[in-house]
This record gives C-alpha cells, sequence and structure tokens, in this order.
C-alpha cells in the first residue's frame, strides 16, 4: 500500500514539492489537508468564543437578578453564541472534517476545486470577523435571536446591514465548500468507489451539500428581505406596508430546519464511521443507513412550521406539519436501531472515540424523544420559546454534534499527526464531558415546562434552583473542553510519543481507505488510486 | 486531474450554481405564495383602551427626530376598507400632527365600528399623546359610506432616547350587533 502513496507526481498544479515555506502556506494553500486543518482550527478557536459567550449567559443566569451583563448585552451574548456556534463553529467543523477525509476516504488526490476551497475557507473568515466586529458597534450587535424575526431585528443599532452581509458571505462560503464536496463525491472517486460503497461519512456529507445548496441561498433572501425593509423602504415584513413579520418566519424556518439537519447528518455520518471500528463488526444495515439519511433530508423540507405552531395557522396546517414532524422519527429510529445491532455482539473496546459515540447515541436519542414531545402541536403550546426547547435543541448539538465532533477528532487526530493522544486525559475529558452536559441541560428541561421563557436575563425565584445546577453544570462543562485543547495540542506536539501504526485502530483497514495511509499521510495522496477498496464498513 | 474530469466538474458546477440561484428566487416566491395562503388566517391586535389627552403645548425638540408608522387591520368579521393615508412620518418630539385614515363600509347596511388602537413599543405608549382620534367613539357608518378621519397626536418631548420607532396600530371591529348606539 505504500507503493500507493510514495509518488509525488508533478501534474498538481501549484506545488508539487509539498507545501509552500511560511506562513503563507496556509494562506494560499489549496491541498485540502491543508485547508482541512484551517477549518478546524478555526472552528476550535468559535468553539471556545461561543462558549465563552454561554459562560457569560450562564454565570448571569446563575441568580435570579441582574448581576453582570444588562439586559441588552445579555440578549447579544445569546443571539452570537448561537450565531457562532451554528456558522462557526458545528458547520466549519464537519466542513474541515469533510475536506480532510472525503478525498482520502473515496481515494481522490484532492477536492475537484480547490482554489474555490480556499476561497470558500477565507470567506468563512471574513464572514466571522464582520459578525464579530458588531460586537464593538454602537447599539451593540444583534440581539433579536439568531433566528433574526422582524419587527425585533430590525431595531438593531448600526450593526444590522455588517450582521446581513455577514451572514452573506457565510452562505456563499458554505455553498461554494458544498458544491466542492458534490464536485468531488461525484467526479473524483477511485476506479471501484461505487456510490454504494462509499463510506457512510461521505454520503451523510454529500446528502448535507445538497441540503445546503438549496437553503443557504432561501436564507439569503429572507435576509435581504430584512436590509431593504430597514434601508430601502420595502415592506416584506412591515406591517405598516401590508407586509407581515410571520412570513419571515415561514422563510427563515424553510431554510432553518434543514439547517439544523446540516448540523446532525454528518455526526450521523462520523458515529457511523467510528462504531463500527471499535464493535469489530460490520456497520448494521448500510444501505438503510444511506436511506434513512436521504429521507430525513427529504422530510427536513416539508416540517418547518413546527417551530411556529403558536403563530395562529389554520387547524389544517397544525395537523400537516405535527404529522409530518412526527414521520421524521422513523427514519431516525432506523439508525438508532442500526448503531445498536451494530454494537450487539461486537468484540467492543472503549477508546476515546467510541465513548464518545456510543454517548452521541444515547444523548442524541434523548434529544430526539423530547422533539417528538414538541411535535405534538397541542402540548408544544406548552413548550414553545421556553427552556424546554433550550434543553431539546442543547441535546441534539451538544452531546450530539459537539460529541460526534470529539469523537472524529480523537479518531483521526492519530491519522493527522501521526502521534498517539493521551489516552487517560481524553477519558477524563470524556466522563468530565458527558456528566457535566446532563448537569447542565437536563435541568432545563424542568425549567421549561416550569414556564421558563428562553432569552430572558432575569427570571422568577421559583426557577433559582434549577438554573443555579444547571450554571454549574456549565461551567464544568466549558472548563473540561480545555483539556480538549491541551490534547489536541499535545497531540500536534507528539502526544504519548508512541509510534501509530499506519491503520491506529486495529483493522480500521478494512473500514476506510484513509487507514491505509501512511500515519501522517503525505501531502498528496491517491495521486495514484487505490488497487483495493475496503469493504468492511457496508 | 484530466480533462474529462474538468468537463464533468463545470458541467456539474453550472447545474448547482443555476439550483442555488434558483432557491434564491425561491425565497422571495414564498412573498406571493404566502399571500395566497394567508387569505385563510386571520391576525388579532393588542387590544388598548383608547383615552382622550389634554392638549398640552410641549416644547418642539427640532434636533430629534422619531419615526412613526401606521398600521390598520380589519377584524375578521369586520367587513370593511381601512387603511391610513401616510404609512411612515418623520416628526418631532413636542409638535402636533394630523395623519388621515380612510374607512368604508362595503355592507348594504349601516354598521357600527370601533377601532382599537395598539402602540408599539409598549412601554413608548406612555409618551405618545392623542387629542383628536377616531378611536375615541364609536363610529357609525351608513350603507357603502366612506370617509377619511383625522388623528391629531404629539409625542412627549419626554420620550426617552432608545425609542426611535414607534407603530400605531388600529384594528376596526364590527360592533353594530353589541353597540349601545343601535
Amino acid at each position: 500500500m505504500s507503493a500507493v502513496v510514495a509518488e509525488h507526481d508533478d501534474h498538481h498544479d501549484d506545488h508539487a514539492h509539498g507545501p509552500a515555506k511560511g506562513l503563507l502556506r496556509w494562506v494560499i494553500t489549496t491541498n485540502h489537508k491543508d485547508i482541512g486543518t484551517l477549518y478546524l482550527v478555526f472552528s476550535l478557536a468559535m468553539f471556545f468564543v461561543g462558549g465563552a459567550m454561554a459562560m457569560i449567559i450562564r454565570a448571569e443566569l446563575f441568580e435570579p437578578g441582574l448581576q453582570f451583563v444588562q439586559p441588552q448585552f445579555f440578549n447579544s451574548m445569546t443571539t452570537m453564541h448561537a450565531l457562532v456556534m451554528v456558522f462557526g463553529a458545528v458547520m466549519p467543523a464537519f466542513v474541515g472534517l469533510a475536506n480532510w477525509m472525503i478525498p482520502m476516504m473515496i481515494g481522490a488526490p484532492d477536492m475537484a476545486l480547490p482554489r474555490m476551497n480556499n476561497m470558500s475557507f477565507w470567506m468563512l473568515v471574513a464572514g466571522i470577523s464582520l459578525l464579530a466586529s458588531t460586537l464593538f458597534m454602537e447599539g451593540g450587535s444583534p440581539a433579536g435571536g439568531w433566528t433574526m424575526y422582524p419587527p425585533l431585528m430590525l431595531q438593531t443599532g448600526k450593526a444590522l446591514p455588517f450582521a446581513i452581509f455577514a451572514v452573506h458571505l457565510l452562505g456563499i462560503s458554505s455553498i461554494m465548500g458544498s458544491i466542492n464536496i458534490i464536485a468531488t463525491i461525484f467526479n473524483m472517486r477511485a476506479p471501484g468507489m461505487t456510490l454504494m460503497k462509499m463510506p457512510l461519512f461521505v454520503w451523510t456529507w454529500l446528502i448535507t451539500a445538497f441540503l445546503l445548496i438549496a437553503i443557504m441561498p432561501v436564507f439569503a433572501g429572507a435576509v435581504t428581505m430584512l436590509l431593504t425593509d430597514k434601508f430601502f423602504g420595502t415592506s416584506f415584513f412591515d406591517a405598516a406596508g401590508g407586509g407581515d413579520p410571520v412570513l419571515y418566519e415561514h422563510i427563515f424556518w424553510f431554510f432553518g430546519h434543514p439547517e439544523v439537519y446540516v448540523m446532525i447528518l454528518p455526526a450521523f455520518g462520523v458515529t457511523s464511521t467510528i462504531i463500527p471500528v471499535f464493535a469489530r463488526k460490520p456497520l448494521f444495515g448500510y444501505s438503510s443507513m444511506v436511506y434513512a439519511t436521504a429521507s430525513i433530508a427529504f422530510l427536513s423540507f416539508i416540517v418547518w412550521a413546527h417551530h411556529m405552531f403558536t403563530v395562529g395557522m389554520p387547524i389544517a396546517g397544525e395537523l400537516y406539519f405535527m404529522y409530518a414532524t412526527m414521520l421524521i422519527a422513523i427514519p431516525t429510529g432506523v439508525k438508532v436501531f442500526n448503531w445498536t445491532a451494530t454494537m450487539w455482539k461486537g468484540s467492543m473496546t472503549f477508546e476515546t472515540p467510541m465513548l464518545f459515540s456510543i454517548a452521541f447515541v444515547v444523548l442524541f436519542t434523548m434529544g430526539g424523544f423530547t422533539g417528538l414531545m414538541m411535535s405534538i402541536a397541542p402540548s408544544d403550546f406548552q413548550y414553545h420559546d421556553t427552556y424546554f426547547i433550550v434543553a431539546h435543541f442543547h441535546y441534539t448539538l451538544v452531546p450530539a454534534a459537539v460529541f460526534s465532533l470529539m469523537a472524529a477528532g480523537y479518531y483521526w487526530l492519530p491519522k493527522w499527526t501521526g502521534h498517539m493522544y493521551n489516552e487517560k486525559i481524553g477519558q477524563l475529558h470524556f466522563w468530565l464531558s458527558a456528566v457535566s452536559v446532563n448537569i447542565l441541560f437536563f435541568p432545563q428541561h424542568f425549567l421549561g415546562l416550569a414556564g421558563m421563557p428562553r432569552r430572558i436575563p432575569d427570571y422568577a425565584v421559583q426557577f433559582a434552583d434549577w438554573n443555579m445546577i444547571s450554571s454549574i453544570g456549565g461551567f464544568i462543562f466549558g472548563a473540561s473542553q480545555l483539556l480538549f485543547l491541551y490534547i489536541v495540542i499535545d497531540t500536534i506536539r507528539g502526544g504519548t510519543g508512541e509510534k501509530v501504526t499506519d491503520e491506529v485502530w486495529e483493522d480500521a483497514h478494512k473500514h476506510g481507505l484513509e487507514w491505509t495511509l501512511p500515519s501522517p499521510p503525505p501531502y498528496h495522496t491517491f495521486t495514484t488510486p487505490p488497487a483495493v477498496i475496503p469493504t468492511e464498513h457496508i | 486531474m484530466n480533462n474529462d474530469t474538468q468537463q464533468k466538474n463545470t458541467r456539474l458546477i453550472r447545474i448547482l450554481v443555476l439550483v442555488a440561484v434558483a432557491m434564491f428566487g425561491f425565497g422571495y416566491a414564498m412573498v406571493p405564495l404566502y399571500d395566497v395562503m394567508c387569505e385563510v388566517v386571520f391576525k388579532k391586535e393588542k387590544p388598548g383602551i383608547p383615552v382622550v389627552d389634554e392638549a398640552v403645548s410641549y416644547k418642539v425638540n427640532k434636533n430629534r427626530e422619531i419615526t412613526v408608522e401606521f398600521m390598520t387591520t380589519v377584524n375578521k368579521a369586520a367587513p370593511m376598507v381601512f387603511r391610513s393615508e401616510t404609512k411612515k412620518l418623520k416628526i418631532h418630539p413636542g409638535q402636533y400632527y394630523t395623519v388621515n385614515f380612510y374607512a368604508e363600509n362595503k355592507t348594504d347596511k349601516v354598521m357600527v365600528a370601533q377601532a382599537i388602537p395598539g402602540i408599539s413599543p409598549g412601554p413608548a405608549a406612555e409618551y405618545f399623546k392623542k387629542t383628536e382620534c377616531f378611536c375615541f367613539t364609536e363610529q357609525t357608518f351608513k350603507a357603502r359610506e366612506g370617509r377619511t378621519m383625522p388623528v391629531r397626536f404629539v409625542v412627549n418631548p419626554e420620550i426617552p432616547e432608545q425609542y426611535k420607532t414607534i407603530t400605531l396600530a388600529y384594528t376596526f371591529f364590527d360592533n353594530t350587533e353589541t353597540s349601545v348606539k343601535k
């Protein structure tokens, strides 16, 4: 297999002889591994920026009353925390994984469009910088929630057009990244790598990329309407001119619901990749996983109004969106069943990536169940805009999407760096995170059911106890993530010193092409397509 | 990358960019689609009790400008045409302004209707003074009658700095059945 990778052939456009020297390498690089690293490092940085905002939120909510920040700034924090985490941390982290892994998983020498790849990364940086700059503007950064509902959002100060242009940049960046991923998967697969032999991570990203191309332009349209309403006298959402703010909610959630799946489908792919390796079994029901992912993606386009059951829809609308939403539980259930069946009677070992993946399955299912509760339109009137929904989507995003990213990090770090991470600290990181994330979010279910509204800096004293517990969990969770930062840096600098093999994990080379490459892989890989396609994962 | 792959890439990119552009258009297409869907949906306004305010004379603050928006809604049960002749007005606090509203009875019967004002943001309401308004009393419309009605208002210059836009919303309700005038 080393014969496959030893050749550095020279018809690759820019740098046939390895990376450019110095810092400029990272600016001009078109190499999928470099760009993957850029995305991952950037998203990790944003994870801590967004996390710091979450710490401000939890500190303020530690006790009733106003202690640390003004309500306006508090609302800025909830808004910016969401935007930074969604567009700056989770999405770019998955794009980073896609950049690193998709070419190596399908036996391609690089992404199909390397220059566009570079551009989409730097547009992301520009977009997030523009968004972050609003924190220092007159009137503060956007504080109307990440959903940016008018008319509230239109009361934003000087920051409004900047936030909107930031969304435009992030959207263009995502669309370019998605086009690149689709082109890579369609046109760059090694001979013999048929669609139904692709690792599930590749499949889930293919479907995610299609979702992104379909929804990001709709979001761009919605915020453009906000912009013209505010500055150019249109009345899309302006009631005084015959518009309707509820229209915005429809357009936003047409984007917003598929968007939340954009953050979870690649996580499904990561989990489906990791569990078979540590259960030492093929993935149970490979093709049903592919179809389930596609079904979830399709359903995501026709359920959006379940986010707005309380706007006063006709009863027929409520019923339709209720039943359509419940349907999503079926393909999702298929997935959870398959992961469980993969582990069934497997020779399991519990290294850190596996621990995070198992926690993903358990805790994502809990987030899914509360989602099912909220899909029931009449009950949703109680849950709407309370901490119950905050608990729900944080269960699907933190111990699900973020845990799968952690799992992916631990799983592929030895491959990327050639060094083994410190397993003891990794496990400590896992247990601290898994316990504290539940202390953080589980009590929020109780708060929501008792009626505590979301997006408020102060609350009635009856909510004090659970909020304090939730905040304590939040602080432990936040602090635990510093362990991850330490492990990543430590591993890059040599880790345990243990020499890792090409396959790193026992028999991993049967599960994916990336494990047939040296660790770390050379700058250019698969310039000649691989001879054998592993099939253990299907 | 060989030419064949490059050609396939170019074709694929064209299609995908086209899809993205089409979806941007779809976002805008949702606007008329929504209007069609909305014919079955009605919206409620926040009810408020109309009060006559005394015509106090304030010191006009020429340095400050506040946008006042006028919004009109007809309750689902009231068959009326109702609109404001001014959609938006930039005003100076302390100065009196008059804006006209037009309402029309679309039925062939006499109608007694009541307009309910709502001011948002809510806390700005106490600084928003109406000295003349069709909402203070019930309005009687003859069959098919339409008329223009003025609202005279002033914004108290003491209004805190943060209020830059105030929306005055009226909803007309058909009170013919319950009216004391009948």
